[in-house]
């Protein structure tokens, strides 16, 4: 789960991070008056999760309360990479010196938490590493010693600070570190860390990822991303034990594990067909998910063709089978389903579903061929 | 032979009076595989398909023996009964559990191979050796004892492979679920190594899916090995930065794609099928070759 610069900063605070004064505004209005609180220029930020908004145009400077206005005017409602853009941060402008890059996250290979540092702060960590991997700091840290300041002195050496900002920056990578382990983070970032003229160093912008599996002990943030969260109908349909993304493509695919589903997707794709989801109904053969799956692909209007992918193991065939009876009598489906089922009472299934007008096929080549082949039509 | 498990391994459940502990312990006897007792505190004393329930693990592997362990346990309790799995004297711990937070993982990690505990998972089906032993979820029927050892990141897309390859008579030797998180225990490295010494194993399907950078690794390892490996990797077209049902499934900016993936393998001489029945195939072809390289 990503936050947003403006909730990540909140945080910051709390772990007294300094951080730009400001705040979130929804309208030009807020958004003009909270610049008029502070002297000098604003820097009005677009709040989406999409790499690079600066240069996407989500990021613009203006100065006074009309200019504010008019520039908060122009970034609310925009479309940033697909995403449209309803939040924006209001911050004072700060009188750059230096900028530097610094964050936890966890390097899946080594198992380990890796701190990573450099002098290029303000662009891109991956273009960064692939340009001048020189200027890449990176340290593991042991979970059961933490941070320790050994970790940090390389990146304070590269640097250059003085005396002075090199306590600054010490106390802020050990209060980032806190945050990381106290939230559950994935990823916490300072893309800048900005060393100001006047020998300030701050968090001019800021990047959380928490652990989704760690959300049952972090309300807190829970609370924070609440009300966005459950809008989306990828989490409403996780609160129902289902997987879902919504993809571009017109065959809705509802299968079992989410490997299968990936693969049932790569082969409606090789068939020369395109998904319109990726859809996990789980382990478990609730009756209830499968017809909540099929309200789901008759919700996204691209639909033409529902494809249902069961491997039966755990899951049984018979109990899908009843679930999408249940759901072909009790909804309205205007697109034909093609139902491939193998494994677990596979054969009870194909009694159940006998007499429908469900379209069967034996194999999961078979199944995709045939559902793209109706999609063609 | 077989990898990490056989007909002799003596394995405890933790979580054996839950639901889907007490049901996947009585497919596990079913299918002969020695379970010898559970745990789960408070239940000790009582009796679950017709074994012996301990409080703790302790006193479970005194009492039994026992080699192994599997963890049916609810994510916010899994890590504890991880951690009381590795003070008990066991050596391999499969943890089923699916949810379990990556930092407690790290810590779990950094534990185990300090004690050098093998484990595999978290959020894995566990692993099978056809005819000899089932320590996990997977159902039985759909294996036949043979000579491929499997590896994979997934549950159902390997039933779907090991479907396929019994149905045209390829039998498997071991069959291994590494699990689907972005930290595991044991990795496709780790699994290759094992296929590679295993006398009975004589080629390998590796699968595997979007996000980290594992199947890479194990691209530069399949080199060196003498056995075939065939691959077929799930997640072609998965859009970046959304997780696909695995919390370890992501494509990270450029990094954990597809592509980069089969590449890889390819560039090692690795052949990748184009959909899981394509393994079946591309195994009768090296089969049929002799199985060498």
């Amino acid at each position: 789960m990503k936050l947003h610069e403006f909730q990540a900063k909140a945080i910051f605070r709390k772990y007294s991070i300094p951080v730009p004064e400001g705040s979130m505004a929804l309208t030009p209005e807020k958004a003009a008056e909270i610049a008029s609180g502070f002297p000098g220029k604003a820097v009005i930020k677009a709040q989406v999760h999409v790499g690079g908004r600066g240069k996407a145009g989500g990021v613009k400077l203006s100065s006074g309360k009309e200019e504010a206005f008019a520039t908060a005017g122009t970034i609310l409602g925009m479309d940033l990479k697909g995403l449209i853009v309803k939040k924006v941060l209001v911050e004072k402008a700060i009188d750059i010196d230096k900028e530097y890059y610094v964050s936890f996250a966890i390097d899946r290979a080594k198992h380990m938490t890796v701190f990573i540092s450099s002098i290029m702060g303000g662009v891109d960590i991956e273009d960064v590493a692939k340009k001048s991997p020189e200027s890449i700091n990176k340290s593991y840290i042991d979970p059961f010693t933490g941070l320790k300041d050994f970790h940090i002195r390389p990146f304070l050496k590269q640097a250059g600070l003085d005396k002075d900002a090199c306590a600054q920056a010490s106390k802020i990578i050990k209060n980032l570190y806190k945050i990381f382990l106290e939230t559950d983070a994935n990823l916490v970032e300072i893309n800048p860390l900005v060393l100001t003229k006047d020998n300030k160093v701050i968090a001019a912008d800021a990047k959380m990822d928490i652990d989704d599996n760690a959300m049952y002990r972090q309300q807190e943030i829970y609370d924070m991303v609440k009300d966005e969260l459950e809008a989306q109908p990828e989490h409403q349909a996780k609160q129902k034990g289902l997987s879902y993304i919504k993809m571009e493509g017109n065959i809705g695919c509802i299968v079992n594990g989410a490997g299968l589903s990936m693969a049932t997707m790569d082969i409606i794709k090789l068939y020369g067909g395109e998904p319109a989801n990726f859809l996990d109904i789980g382990g478990s053969s609730n009756p209830e998910k499968v017809k909540y799956a099929m309200q789901l692909l008759m919700g996204d209007e691209n639909v033409k063709v529902a494809f249902f992918n069961i491997f039966g193991g755990i899951t049984r065939c018979d109990d899908v089978a009843r679930g999408l009876i249940s759901a072909i009598s009790e909804l309205k489906v205007n697109f034909p389903i093609v139902v491939r089922l193998t494994g677990t009472n596979a054969s009870e299934a194909k009694e159940i579903l006998k007499g429908s007008e469900l379209i069967f096929e034996e194999t999961m080549i078979g199944a995709a061929k045939k559902a793209v082949g109706l999609v063609a039509r | 032979m077989s990898i990490l498990i056989n007909e002799n391994t003596k394995v405890i459940v933790q979580g054996i009076t839950g639901r889907d502990g007490s049901f996947h312990a009585k497919k596990m006897i079913e299918y002969g595989t020695k379970v010898v007792a559970g745990v789960t505190p408070g239940k000790g004393g009582s009796k679950e398909h017709g074994l012996p329930v301990y409080d703790g693990m302790s006193e479970a592997v005194k009492a039994t023996g026992a080699d192994a362990s599997i963890i049916f346990v609810p994510p916010a309790f899994a890590s504890d009964a991880v951690y009381e799995a590795a003070d008990s004297g066991v050596s391999l711990i499969i943890i089923v559990t699916e949810g379990v937070p990556v930092h407690e993982m790290l810590k779990l990690d950094r534990y185990l191979r300090s004690k050098n505990i093998r484990y595999i998972g978290p959020n894995c089906p566990g692993l099978i050796s056809p005819g000899k032993s089932k320590i996990g979820i997977m159902s039985a029927d759909i294996h036949m004892k043979g000579s491929v050892g499997v590896v994979s990141r997934s549950g159902t897309l390997t039933y779907e492979v090991v479907y396929n390859m019994t149905k045209a008579g390829i039998g498997q030797s071991t069959c291994i679920g590494i699990g689907g998180d972005p930290i595991v225990g044991t990795n496709f490295i780790d699994a290759l190594t094992l296929f590679e010494a295993d006398p009975e194993t004589t080629a390998v399907a590796m699968i595997g899916e979007i996000g980290g950078s594992d199947e890479e690794e194990a691209a530069k390892f399949i080199k060196t090995m003498t056995k075939p490996v065939v691959s077929f990797i799930a997640g072609r077209t998965a859009p970046p930065g959304k997780r696909m049902g695995h919390a370890g499934a992501i494509i990270s900016g450029t990094s954990g794609t597809a592509e980069a993936k089969i590449r890889a393998l390819n560039e090692a001489g690795v052949e990748v099928a184009n959909t899981p029945q394509g393994i079946a195939d591309l195994l009768a072809d090296k089969i049929l070759a002799g199985a060498k390289k």
